[in-house]
C-alpha cells in the first residue's frame, strides 16, 4: 500500500461476474494459487452463487482466503475503508464491463479485466478505461484463458 | 444490496446494457445528474461506466442498479428528499 513502510504484503481483489459461464470457477482457483505462490493475499468478491461454487470447492480453504459479498465490497472500497493493490474484474457479460470500470474509478489497484465466454470480443470492445485486458474464447475449458494469464503473470512483481 | 428489495420502485428497464440504460435516461428526462461509478443513491452504490446518468422527474429518481447474472435494470422511485438531494449537487 502506498505510504505504507511496513512489509505487509500485497493484496490482491478478484471480482466475480455472475458464474454461469463454466471456466470462472476453475480460473479463479487458479489465479488465487498463483497469486500465494508470489506472496500476495487475495480476496474473493462475488454474488452468492460465485462465491459459494469457490468454497464448496475448496472446503478445506488450502486456496481460497477471505471471501466476501460483492455489493460490501464495492461499498467498502467505494467509502475509501478498503482497498487492494490489484484487482481483476471477471467479465463474460456488459454487468462485468460495468463492474470493472467501477473498480477503475474507485479503486487505486491495478486493474486487470479477465475476458472470457462465447462472446468476449464484444465485450472487449466496451473496454475503453485503463487497464491490462487478459482474453480468451473460452466456456467450458479454462486451458485458453489459463494460457492467456501465464502469458501477462499479473501475479509477478 | 438488499436495501433494493425494501423500496417501492418501479423497474423502467430490465436485462439492459450500461450504455442502453445511459442513452434511456438520456433520451426521456430532461433532468438528470452525471456521477461516477461509487456515487450513493440512496443506499446503492451505482456501478457502470462513468459518467453515470441518474434522471430526476420530479420527486422520482431514476436510476441504474446492476447484478453480475442480470444486467443492468433502471429503477423508478419516489423520494422528496433524495430527488432535493441530487438536484442540489447539480452546477
Amino acid at each position: 500500500m502506498e505510504g505504507d513502510t511496513t512489509a505487509k504484503p500485497e493484496t490482491a481483489l478478484l471480482v466475480l461476474g455472475c458464474p454461469q459461464v463454466p471456466v470462472q470457477t476453475s480460473i479463479a482457483l487458479y489465479l488465487i494459487n498463483r497469486l500465494k505462490q508470489t506472496g500476495f493475499v487475495p480476496v474473493v468478491a462475488g454474488n452468492k452463487a460465485a462465491n459459494t461454487l469457490l468454497v464448496v470447492a475448496d472446503p478445506d480453504r488450502h486456496y481460497l482466503g477471505e471471501v466476501v459479498d460483492l455489493d460490501r465490497a464495492v461499498a467498502q472500497i467505494s467509502d475509501k475503508k478498503r482497498d487492494f493493490d490489484r484487482c481483476f474484474v471477471f467479465i463474460h457479460n456488459d454487468a462485468g464491463v460495468s463492474y470493472a470500470a467501477t473498480m477503475g474509478a474507485i479503486s487505486k489497484a491495478k486493474l486487470y479485466a479477465v475476458v472470457y465466454g462465447e462472446h468476449y470480443e464484444d465485450q472487449v470492445k466496451k473496454i475503453e478505461f485503463p487497464c491490462t485486458i487478459i482474453a480468451a474464447k473460452a466456456v467450458h475449458n479454462p486451458l485458453p484463458l489459463k494460457k492467456a494469464l501465464d502469458e501477462v503473470k499479473p501475479w509477478a512483481a | 444490496m438488499g436495501c433494493v428489495e425494501s423500496m417501492n420502485y418501479e423497474i423502467v428497464l430490465r436485462d439492459a446494457t450500461f450504455k442502453e440504460s445511459r442513452d434511456y435516461i438520456k433520451a426521456n428526462f430532461k433532468e438528470f445528474i452525471d456521477v461516477q461509478p461509487g456515487f450513493k443513491v440512496f443506499d446503492v452504490y451505482v456501478i457502470g461506466l462513468p459518467p453515470i446518468a441518474i434522471g430526476l422527474d420530479g420527486d422520482f429518481v431514476i436510476f441504474p442498479f446492476t447484478k453480475p447474472c442480470h444486467g443492468t435494470f433502471l429503477l423508478r422511485v419516489e423520494d422528496t428528499e433524495e430527488a432535493a438531494r441530487l438536484r442540489s449537487l447539480k452546477k
